[in-house]
């Protein structure tokens, strides 16, 4: 499978879950997990996701997903498993 | 599965603490271009390189982009040039087409640097070998982005002296060529002890004989990592100092393990080796001499700094080499001068010393790098220092280097700025007395014995 971190990053606001669920569901993406938490006063939500089944290319989803940010004020950013999974697991 | 608090901690090291992956090199080899005719030769060489790198930089972007790690220099190595130019170049200027091949390749593929203008002269010259390191002045001062270096001893077979001298003379010859520019041409000129094949790091890289027709080498940086990482842990003692170290050089490097396969994968090109090194930028918070002060150093030079960086270059090595398959290249501490802000704050106080330097490169990777010297400085005393230099790497049986950089017009107390990632530095004073009968001897110093070690 091939899954995809989803970081947001940003001062809190309403709606910013909806936005973002609204595209992957537009997208065929599916959540596999979702946590948030508040880091030096920073509204900070983390996705996994699963791209498998979207037709969209890893860049197109990267820029879409970073113009929803900038309209809603805060930073999303797409990255790959893999580093994750290769710095923190033996 | 992968935590919050796992990617929060990544995401700060590449956004705060400046991790990142510091090049991607492609090493190619040139020994099946080799022509008796000059025109032939260069004509295959732009060739064969630009069918192999064309789509590095597209590559090394979407990497970055898939993994959101900046990978700040896409670069080329390749054979040394004075094994390939030797049956075509009759005059310096023969060779000097040359590096313009590269040159015009380097900026066609978009890559910053393309190394291996290089003649590996350990024992002895060849004819080539003596007619292209003639011709690194004219070559590194008509074009922008070669880089040359010249292997002139090792421990196995001594130090040959005769091209020591040589390249005091060609140091100093290639300041002049550039004067216009600082002196920017040294910049991009070092001399080995020791010179490893795999070395992806400018401007020492090229794509040695033993290696495969294509390979992907990788270097990793983060200084400022480790540096975050130590300052939660002042005050303790030297077994947790050097397990946090360790910990964080594992971090690192399974990035750079992780770049170097993706990319492989993408170029279809073998991976070569991952390049444990700590390398500074002048950018804040990118610095090794900031590490020794988190360490416990007033300054980079102060009384304790060769046993600090011998601690933190020998934990960077346990915690890398775990975490790649393959280690290589220089694999270790960089030192520069000009292109660590911290090191240039040492020198500014007062705190170091071009024999402190000396003494700090018998403990870590390469060598005296990216100082600035009097322009005035005479031809002998260059070769002076790449000789005590080179007498380092030889006895312990390790890399050491010379990148040293006399700035024409300029004296010691002013400042040299060579802009980007060369930094900028303030000239260092070099010791005055004289060693001309020492160099002119000619000759070369034997190999040190292999027993009795003490």
């Amino acid at each position: 499978m091939k899954k995809t971190i989803i970081t947001v990053v940003g001062k809190d606001t309403v709606g910013i879950i909806a936005k973002v669920c609204t595209y992957l569901a537009e997208n065929d993406i599916n959540i596999l997990d979702i946590s948030q938490t508040i880091v030096q006063g920073y509204f900070n939500m983390m996705m996994i996701v699963d791209t498998n089944n979207t037709p969209k290319s890893f860049g197109d989803m990267a820029d879409e997903l970073a113009a929803i940010g900038q309209q809603i004020g805060v930073v999303i950013k797409c990255q790959k498993e893999e580093i994750f999974d290769s710095m923190h697991r033996i | 599965m992968i935590n919050q608090y796992e990617v929060i901690e990544t995401n700060e090291m590449i956004e705060r603490e400046n991790l990142d992956v510091r090049t991607i090199t492609l090493g190619i080899s040139l020994l099946d271009c080799i022509d008796s005719n000059l025109e032939s030769l260069n004509e295959k060489i732009y060739t064969k390189i630009y069918e192999a790198a064309k789509d590095l930089v597209k590559t090394g972007e979407e990497i970055s982009r898939e993994f959101g790690i900046p990978i700040v220099n896409k670069r080329i190595s390749v054979t040394p040039i004075a094994l390939i130019g030797g049956a075509a170049c009759r005059t310096v200027e023969d060779f000097a087409s040359i590096a313009k091949t590269l040159d015009r390749v380097a900026h066609e593929v978009g890559v910053n640097f393309i190394g291996g203008y290089s003649a590996l002269v350990s024992k002895g010259m060849t004819p080539a070998d003596e007619l292209l390191i003639r011709s690194i002045p004219l070559a590194l001062s008509t074009t922008e982005r070669v880089c040359s270096s010249v292997n002139l001893g090792s421990t196995r077979t001594g130090i040959n002296m005769d091209a020591v001298k040589l390249m005091g003379e060609m140091i100093l010859q290639t300041a002049e060529y550039t004067k216009e520019e600082d002196s920017l041409g040294c910049a991009k000129l070092v001399v080995f002890c020791n010179a490893p094949d795999d070395n992806p790091f400018m401007a020492g890289a090229f794509h040695g004989v033993t290696e495969a027709d294509k390979i992907i080498n990788v270097g990793v940086s983060g200084p400022g990592v480790v540096k975050t990482a130590l300052e939660k842990v002042r005050g303790e003692n030297f077994e947790v100092l050097c397990e946090t170290i360790k910990k964080t050089a594992f971090k690192v490097t399974r990035v750079g393990q992780l770049v170097a396969q993706e990319a492989s994968k993408m170029l279809n090109v073998p991976f070569g080796i991952v390049d444990l090194s700590l390398a500074p930028t002048p950018a804040i918070g990118d610095s090794v001499a900031d590490i020794l002060c988190e360490i416990g150093l007033e300054y980079a030079g102060a009384p304790g700094t060769t046993a600090a960086l011998a601690l933190l270059n020998d934990q960077v090595k346990k915690g890398g080499v775990m975490a790649s398959s393959y280690v290589g290249g220089l694999s270790g501490a960089f030192i520069p001068v000009s292109e660590d802000q911290g090191m240039i704050d040492a020198v500014t106080a007062g705190a170091l010393t071009l024999e402190k330097l000396e003494a700090m490169t018998c403990v870590c990777s390469v060598g005296l790098d990216m100082i600035a010297i009097p322009g005035d400085t005479k031809a002998t005393t260059i070769s002076g220092i790449i000789a005590d230099e080179m007498a380092i790497g030889m006895v312990n049986q390790k890399t050491t280097a010379v990148r040293i950089i006399p700035v024409i017009g300029k004296g010691v107390g002013e400042n040299v700025e060579f802009g980007g990632l060369l930094g900028h530095a303030p000239i260092m004073p070099v010791n005055p007395f004289s060693c001309d009968a020492f160099v002119n001897r000619g000759g070369r110093i034997p190999a040190p014995i292999h027993s009795f070690k003490n």
